[in-house]
């Protein structure tokens, strides 16, 4: 802060505060401005944290108030982790995860990789595609509804255009093949642009005079693909699909719009099968101990993140 | 290889970290394989054990 600001600061406070700050040390000052983000961090984020480990051990249910509440040890814990369904909806996360990981990475690379030769309108371009990052998942949601809609959408349309098969034929949010697939483009079409924004920065991050050493020495332009572009992006991919890989473990808002989780258990993710439990089925201890199994996991998963942020910021 | 291993004798961060992540990364692929029941039903310990290990050799020294 200028001086000047240092100033009109000290001549804005008014007397009584200005004589209360006077007698204390600058670690007191220091403390007084970061205790109340301390103490709604704890109110916010570890208290309920702590209380969650405490229901996860009980047989607690939210809406039975007077019932009496027992510790029933790991028990929650060994009915998760030995059930058969909540396995099926692991199974359906990962189907869910490993896909639109997949093709993100390869679409988003490629768009970037594109993007980055800097042709005539590439500006234009690059905000046209980053435009469905931006919009609300739950918009999202709804207007890929109608879009799949076997009467009227546009989906199914285009479909039909290159297969030739009947637009009515099949629909893509009620029959329990296609239905995993169509959250999956969605989530793609979505959150490509954000990976080719990070994948962006990668190749943006080669400097030229390493193309140029390798054009003297006569590599070819695939050599210099897969000996220049792809390491030196590497990082940036990863950082992208460990981003992605959190972000989608933890995919609600769009699947509920799109499919609500049916047909059936299809598209049932791990986060709406744990709102079932707790806001439905009222099984609170049980729901604690899904969420914490759950929280581990991302929290393993963001330990790794942290780690390939920091080789990152070390190039 | 032999360095790796030379890490974890003189408790270095670098391999202690890789250790843990490879622990991890082996706990959220048996939590959401769809092979055997059993490798689901320890997925759990497993990924517990990487984070905790990771927590905990973060503030181990670097190396030299």
């Amino acid at each position: 802060m200028s001086d000047g600001t240092m100033d009109r600061v000290a001549r804005a406070t008014p007397p009584r505060v200005a004589r209360k700050i006077k007698g204390m040390s600058d670690r007191a000052i220091a403390w007084l401005f970061v205790a109340p983000t301390i103490f709604l961090l704890l109110a916010i984020n570890i208290f309920p944290l702590i209380w969650t480990i405490q229901l996860s051990f009980t047989n607690y249910r939210a809406n039975r108030l007077n019932r009496e509440v027992k510790n029933i040890g790991l028990r929650n814990y060994e009915r998760i982790l030995t059930d058969s369904d909540i396995w099926l909806n692991m199974q359906a996360t990962a189907h869910f995860l490993f896909w639109t990981i997949v093709l993100q990475v390869l679409i988003g690379f490629a768009l970037a990789y594109l993007i980055n030769k800097n042709f005539r309108g590439s500006p234009f371009w690059t905000t046209v595609i980053v435009l469905p990052m931006m919009l609300s998942p739950a918009v999202v949601g709804n207007f890929w509804k109608f879009l799949y809609q076997p009467q009227i959408g546009l989906f199914n349309y285009i479909v039909s255009f290159f297969t030739g098969a009947d637009p009515s034929s099949f629909e893509m949010l009620g029959q329990v093949n296609l239905a995993p697939w169509s959250i999956v483009i969605v989530d793609t079409w979505m959150w490509t642009p954000f990976v080719m924004l990070i994948c962006l920065a990668g190749l943006r991050s080669i400097p030229d005079y390493i193309y140029e050493a390798a054009e003297i020495d006569r590599a070819s332009k695939l050599r210099q693909f897969f000996t220049i572009t792809v390491p030196m992006v590497l990082p940036f991919l990863m950082l992208a699909v460990l981003f992605r890989g959190i972000e989608n473990f933890k995919m609600f808002d769009l699947v509920v719009q799109l499919t609500g989780g049916g047909p059936g258990s299809t598209t049932e993710l791990t986060s709406i099968n744990l709102k079932r439990e707790a806001f439905e089925k009222w099984r609170t201890g049980y729901a604690s101990a899904y969420a914490i199994i759950l929280f581990v996991t991302v929290f393993g998963l963001a330990s790794i993140y942290v780690k390939a942020l920091n080789k990152v910021k070390e190039r | 290889m032999s360095r790796f291993f030379k890490g974890l004798g003189r408790f270095r961060r670098g391999p202690w970290e890789m250790l843990a992540t490879i622990i991890i990364a082996l706990g959220v692929f048996m939590l959401m394989q769809p092979f055997v029941m059993w490798a689901y039903s320890y997925s759990f310990i497993t990924t517990l054990v990487g984070t905790l290990m990771f927590i905990v050799v973060s503030h181990f020294p670097e190396d030299e």
